[in-house]
């Protein structure tokens, strides 16, 4: 019987395994930010316990970090607590930390990919639940709480349950206006915000393997958002071309022994899965959502749906308290919902290939009259290759604001926020109550629908745009980079 | 960890699904660098709202909380097990709980109860309908037993252990240094580091 990719890593890991006990898993990488680690550094101070491997050990800054301002004290005192707490942890546990202001700086979960950090066939944990984002490389990367961040620092391992897997198959092409985004929407609409509960989902066949990286990392990225363990997808070429010379890759004979043991996690042909979806990436289109979970969604060219239409109970409850808190009409056209703010970034879509595509149809074009729209680089590093590329002239041309890298509106932790009642169209990875500040409606969408709903003022995708006028030398757009 | 044998209190019947981590604690509160403190933060978004379950006089003082499928769902925040037990909750039931909110409450001494559907519909209306009404968790026998309800639930042998002892997972793990070790010394090269030690 043949094993899955999940299963390949998972067995590499096991440090030990004993009846009745859940196997204790070794940790490849332990990512840090500020917001979940104080309380475990707190424990490893009273344990008299130390950072048993400080060199598999990273700590970025990001969710409470201000996209303004950045050489300025940071006015939150809470927040500034907060992240000179990260600093003296870090100082005194011996933890390698990129601070605000510093070149490495940004979302953790776009910081640990650019490394060359993230790497296929290693097991990558977090205080964070998006740290699923790492499954693009065939890694086994998952979230977990403040206790079990405590646990890999003092002990560089973590008592794991087992897990059952599932796969997602995506067979087809994608039609050429539909983004990895919308592939992700539309499968968390179709398995919901708990059918992946306890799975570990390899999402796979012709249109997965067609995507780059970083669209590989949208699709993992929301693999929480199904409430699965973690998101997985096979290394291949596309993998090593996009880790091959990074700063923590292997290289010389290294690489070849990586690349020869990479090259065994695939899922073994007879392998079985637990259970099995089956999308055609054809019948795709731009999806949106309109609820507050990310699983109450539907493609842009939808209506809003009617509550009373929902066969299960629970389903149309839910469906009957989000319209409310929403704001929305059942039967309203998605299409004509006027959107307040846009949101471009966040470890969803905070990339360099994310924002060149934002940027592409904002040229030549204007953010409608009274919109507010945010670009957020999910990294320093991605902000200076966009400044390289003239993105962010496209941008402020646009009269969109550019700002500096971090989890920002994502979740409003920093100044960041949505106004009561404020409706956004947002490129993150949540459309809680709430989320994005207290009062605020949230519609997750793709770069591409964000920046035509910019122009447009209303929940739009690239196709609804008129044709933009010609633009000047420094606003080019950077097609075909 | 403090360990949790049985538990008897009244019921506060939560009637929503899909109850994410952001409305258990919003991320204001999550800027705390301690573990305490998160009490008032707790649904505080609901909390403004006067019908809300938690503003009912009747419903003051319960310690289990009855609420719909997919309890915790969203973000990895330990710091919502923190707001409900700061609040006084020391067990959770529901249909389906999120997988990392989960692990996070059986670490900390909240044990959440998988129930099916229709029992934990049969507590809201057990609640509903006396509000005095006692709820006792029983964590040795595996039982929920109310006036009228008698349901076993699962745990995996392993958590239900550690939770009635209140054993320090770090503290076990620590014991198995040596194959932790053994481990190490057979990772291969390639793999990758954050810096050199």
């Amino acid at each position: 019987m043949g094993r899955t990719l999940a299963e390949k890593v998972w067995g590499d890991h096991v440090v030990r395994r004993a009846e009745g006990e859940p196997d204790l898993l070794f940790i490849d990488l332990h990512l840090l930010h500020e917001v979940t680690s104080p309380q475990a550094f707190d424990g490893l101070r009273k344990a008299g316990r130390r950072v048993r491997r400080t060199d598999l050990t990273l700590a970025t800054e990001d969710h409470n970090t201000p996209t303004l301002d950045i050489d300025k004290p940071i006015a939150d005192p809470v927040s500034r607590v907060q992240l000179e707490t990260l600093r003296k942890n870090c100082a005194d546990f011996g933890v390698r930390l990129h601070s605000l202001g510093d070149d490495d700086q940004g979302v953790v979960h776009v910081v640990g990919p650019q490394l060359g950090l993230t790497q296929p066939g290693t097991t990558v944990v977090c205080g964070d639940s998006h740290t699923s984002t790492h499954g693009a490389f065939g890694a086994l990367a998952f979230g977990i709480g403040t206790s079990q961040v405590e646990h890999v620092l003092a002990t560089q391992t973590l008592p794991l349950a087992p897990f059952r897997t599932m796969a997602v198959t995506v067979n087809g092409e994608l039609p050429a206006d539909v983004t990895a985004k919308d592939l992700i929407l539309s499968i968390i609409a179709k398995i919901g915000t708990g059918g992946g509960q306890g799975y570990v989902i390899e999402y796979r066949g012709e249109a997965i393997e067609k995507l780059s990286m970083e669209a590989r990392m949208t699709i993992c990225n929301m693999s929480i958002e199904a409430g699965a363990r973690a998101g997985m997808i096979a290394p291949d070429a596309t993998t090593y071309a996009y880790l091959e010379g990074r700063e923590h890759a292997p290289r010389g004979a290294d690489w070849d022994a990586a690349v020869a043991y990479w090259d065994t996690l695939r899922t073994d042909e007879d392998a079985a899965f637990d259970h099995e979806v089956v999308i055609q990436a054809d019948t795709l289109a731009p999806f949106v959502t309109w609820g507050t979970n990310p699983g109450q969604g539907a493609p842009l060219s939808a209506r809003i749906p009617n509550p009373a239409e929902f066969a299960d109970e629970s389903a149309r409850l839910a469906a009957e308290k989000a319209l409310e808190y929403m704001g929305l009409t059942a039967g309203q056209p998605l299409r004509e919902v006027a959107v307040d703010t846009v949101f471009v970034g966040s470890c969803t879509n905070g990339r360099i290939e994310d924002l060149r595509s934002a940027a592409e149809l904002l040229a030549g074009r204007h953010v409608a009259e009274g919109l507010r729209m945010l670009v957020v680089p999910g990294s320093v590093r991605v902000a200076l290759q966009a400044v390289a590329e003239g993105l962010d002239t496209v941008f402020t041309e646009a009269g969109a604001e550019w700002r500096h890298a971090g989890c920002s509106m994502c979740l409003g932790m920093n100044p960041d926020q949505l106004s009561p009642g404020e409706r956004a169209a947002s490129t993150s990875n949540r459309n809680f109550e709430g989320r994005q500040g207290k009062g605020g409606r949230t519609h997750l969408v793709s770069p591409q629908v964000a920046a035509a709903t910019a122009v447009l003022g209303r929940l739009a995708s690239p196709a609804d745009l008129p044709p933009a006028r010609s633009t000047s030398p420094s606003s080019r757009t950077t097609a075909g980079v | 960890m403090e360990a949790f044998t049985t538990h008897t209190g009244r019921i506060a019947p939560l009637r929503r699904g899909n109850v994410d981590t952001d409305q258990i604690i919003p991320a204001h509160w999550l800027k705390k660098v301690t573990r305490d403190g998160f009490e008032d933060g707790l649904f505080e978004a609901w909390r403004r709202e006067p019908d809300f379950v938690l503003n009912q006089p009747q419903h003051q003082g319960a310690s289990v909380l009855v609420a719909g499928p997919d309890f915790g769902t969203g973000s990895s925040r330990e710091h919502a097990v923190w707001a409900l037990q700061n609040y006084g909750f020391r067990a959770v039931i529901s249909s389906r709980f999120a997988d990392i909110f989960r692990g996070n409450s059986l670490k900390n001494g909240l044990l959440t109860v998988v129930l099916e559907q229709s029992r934990v519909e049969a507590l809201w209306d057990l609640a509903d309908g006396d509000p005095q009404a006692q709820v006792t968790v029983d964590l040795v026998r595996q039982r929920v037993l109310a006036p009228g309800l008698e349901a076993d639930f699962e745990l995996d042998g392993n958590s239900r252990h550690r939770l009635l002892e209140g054993l320090d997972d770090i503290g076990i793990t620590l014991g198995n240094e040596q194959a932790i070790e053994e481990y190490e010394a057979r990772r291969s090269t390639f793999k990758p580091r954050t810096q050199l030690v």
